[in-house]
């Protein structure tokens, strides 16, 4: 009879990650809060962090140039959540 | 009876769905370590595709037709750069939204590094760019490629970045990746060697209220290649040597974001973002900012901005031992620097047509102060002020 | 141990096809309250749009169209705007030329009503006032489904 092999750290571990997976799927997602015709203010241009891309290029590349860090800027969403 | 098909989100939520349940199945049947993390992944999986499910066919949008006409310059630590800039950005047969950028940058160099250990230079730059967005249900697709000449570095760059809305448009989830081969050169060289860049970034917006919203971008940046600077010296006892740096360099970024609105006219906003890479380089920024309408026509902006770094395990700024690398890049010592900007936008009335015009002019102010860099001239601590300026058109259609 | 949540979160729409439209009254740009129940005997496309919502935009040239081609067949569309300042869409609707009944939903209580989960979002009613189509976003070719549909409502 064969033993059954166990995981490293031994059953609580295993315990611990089934019931981390167990409560993100039992609390199952709820609904989206914000609905698409209350997103008015969403798609306001004060709502965007960058509103002019060239402007925030310039300024962006001027940091880089003259400092050690890089990177992390990105992804903008909000918006009018249309369609 | 909705008139659509089916998305790409859609399916993939079904496809999770028949793997969780190949998984439960199989979960039922397997016992001990097998059995649990089977179990365990059918249970994610149940949890990744309700995060999929909407119901709702959403597609995203592409950004809008626009021209940007520019002027800017930045004055301070003895470097005068201007230039003009311009980005033209056109929707094509309504999918595709193409666009095309040129950049220049006329400097005039006297700066710290080029006063003390060389001569003042005049040289200009230019940067092209050419890309495309193409919107696919409820996803973006960006191609971006672009290539930036001087007359002794020639940089390169291929980007792909995809943006998917997702839980109803309340989550927007990009991932990105950029290519860049660079061409390192020196005066009175030629081009002697390469650089290679990879960046790896994912992004993730979410809406928290009707009026607020918040995001989180991972970025990685892997450099290798000639990533010194072949003018550039560093001092090992007092003489100057040319810099000696490794030829592999890892960043990783995590930038927080968050944005609301207050009051109908007014916005505000706040960053953090944190640096560290595979030099010992450790950066902080926090950024804040407001933004106010006021009337029809005027927009103001007004934010402030901190950074800080520690040095790079290679710099220093009098090297008292021999060592495998050594810098005297004040880039990569330790620093802070403030920021204080503005930025004001005109709305043009009485334009014919569908078009939108918008005049504005935008100022940052910088301090930087270095906190073992020295001036050579004094042997004082350097710091150095800046301003940086922008003024530009802008035209929606 | 099976105990999993199928974590569907799938948003049913409350507004099937084939139920009753629900009825709502709701003021007009030009004025008068309009009541949907007033339109049977009519095909109605219930289309609800936003000026911040930029497919509603490209979308809304079309719908004229249509209108202009069915009226006379006795078809009509009504525009439910869904800004809170309903200056600006009268505005828009102006530069736009909308021919057809706007009417102003400032408090999104239509909106609740027909559970919108896009913008914009469109639902043709038959004659008898039932819900027969459901169209969420508009993207390119939609006008063409909107004809077919329109004319096979007009033609029972």
């Amino acid at each position: 009879m064969k033993s059954t092999p166990t995981l490293p750290g031994g059953t609580l571990r295993v315990v611990a990650f089934s019931l981390a997976t167990c409560v993100l799927s039992a609390c199952s997602l709820p609904e989206p809060w914000v609905k698409p015709y209350e997103r008015e203010r969403l798609a306001d241009p004060l709502m965007k962090y960058q509103r002019d891309p060239l402007s925030a290029k310039d300024f962006e590349h001027a940091h880089d140039v003259r400092e050690g860090a890089r990177g992390g800027t990105g992804v903008q969403g909000g918006g009018c959540g249309c369609n | 009876m909705a008139a659509t098909d089916v998305s790409p989100t859609e399916r993939c939520r079904r496809a999770l769905r028949r793997a969780q349940l190949r998984l439960l199945s199989l979960g039922g049947r397997g016992d001990g370590v097998r059995g649990t993390v089977a179990l365990a992944s059918a249970h994610l999986l149940g949890a990744l595709s309700g995060l999929l499910a909407t119901g709702d066919v959403n597609a995203a949008d592409l950004p809008e037709d626009r021209v940007d006409v520019m002027l800017h310059s930045f004055n301070g630590g003895g470097v005068d750069a201007w230039g003009p800039a311009i980005l033209i950005r056109k929707n094509i047969l309504g999918k595709v939204s193409l666009l095309g950028t040129y950049y220049a940058d006329i400097v005039s160099n006297a700066s710290i590094d080029v006063v003390t250990t060389a001569s003042p230079y005049h040289e200009t730059r230019n940067e092209f760019g050419f890309g495309a967005d193409y919107a696919v249900r409820d996803s973006v697709l960006t191609f971006l490629a672009s290539r930036s000449t001087e007359p002794d570095y020639i940089a390169n760059a291929f980007n792909f970045d995809v943006s998917t809305e997702t839980f109803s448009g309340m989550t927007t989830v990009g991932l990105g990746y950029t290519y860049g081969s660079d061409d390192v050169g020196k005066k009175g060289e030629g081009f002697f060697d390469h650089a290679t860049h990879y960046r790896y970034r994912l992004g993730v917006s979410q809406i928290l209220t009707p009026t607020w919203l918040a995001n989180a971008n991972f970025e990685v940046v892997s450099d290798s290649g000639f990533l010194a600077s072949p003018y550039r010296v560093a001092l090992v006892f007092g003489a100057a040597v040319p810099e000696r740096l490794p030829g592999t360099r890892t960043s990783r970024t995590l930038q927080f974001r968050l944005i609301g609105e207050v009051a109908p006219t007014l916005s505000v906003r706040g960053e953090y973002r944190y640096f560290w890479d595979t030099w010992d380089i450790h950066a902080q920024n926090f950024g804040v900012g407001a933004a106010y309408r006021m009337g029809e026509k005027w927009l103001l902006d007004g934010y402030a901005r901190y950074y800080t770094q520690n040095g790079a395990l290679y710099f220093t700024n009098n090297a008292t031992s021999e060592t495998q690398y050594v810098t005297r890049n004040r880039q990569l010592s330790p620093f802070s620097s403030w920021t204080a900007g503005a930025k004001v936008t005109y709305a043009l009335t009485g334009v014919p047509g569908r078009y939108q015009v918008f005049l504005n002019g935008a100022l940052e102010y910088w301090k930087t102060d270095y906190s073992e860099f020295t001036d050579l001239r004094t042997g004082n601590l350097y710091s150095y002020s800046a301003v940086l300026s922008q003024v530009f058109v802008t035209v929606i259609f | 141990m099976a105990v999993f949540a199928l974590g569907v979160g799938a948003t049913l729409a409350a507004i099937t096809p084939s139920a009753g439209a629900p009825d709502f009254t709701l003021p007009s740009l030009d004025g008068p309250n309009l009541r949907l129940r007033e339109q049977r005997g009519q095909v109605v496309m219930i289309n609800f749009w936003a000026t911040w919502c930029g497919p509603c935009r490209v979308e809304m040239p079309h719908l004229g169209r249509l209108y202009d081609k069915y009226r006379g067949s006795g078809f009509t569309v009504l525009a439910v705007n869904i800004d809170e300042d309903p200056h600006k869409a009268a505005q828009l609707a102006r530069q736009l030329g909308m021919r057809f009944p706007v009417l102003l939903d400032t408090d999104k209580k239509v909106s609740r009503l027909y559970d919108l989960g896009t913008m914009p979002s469109t639902f043709l009613v038959d004659r008898d006032g039932r819900v027969r189509y459901v169209h969420r976003g508009y993207r390119d070719g939609y006008e063409d489904t909107y004809d077919r549909q329109i004319r096979e409502l007009l033609r029972e």
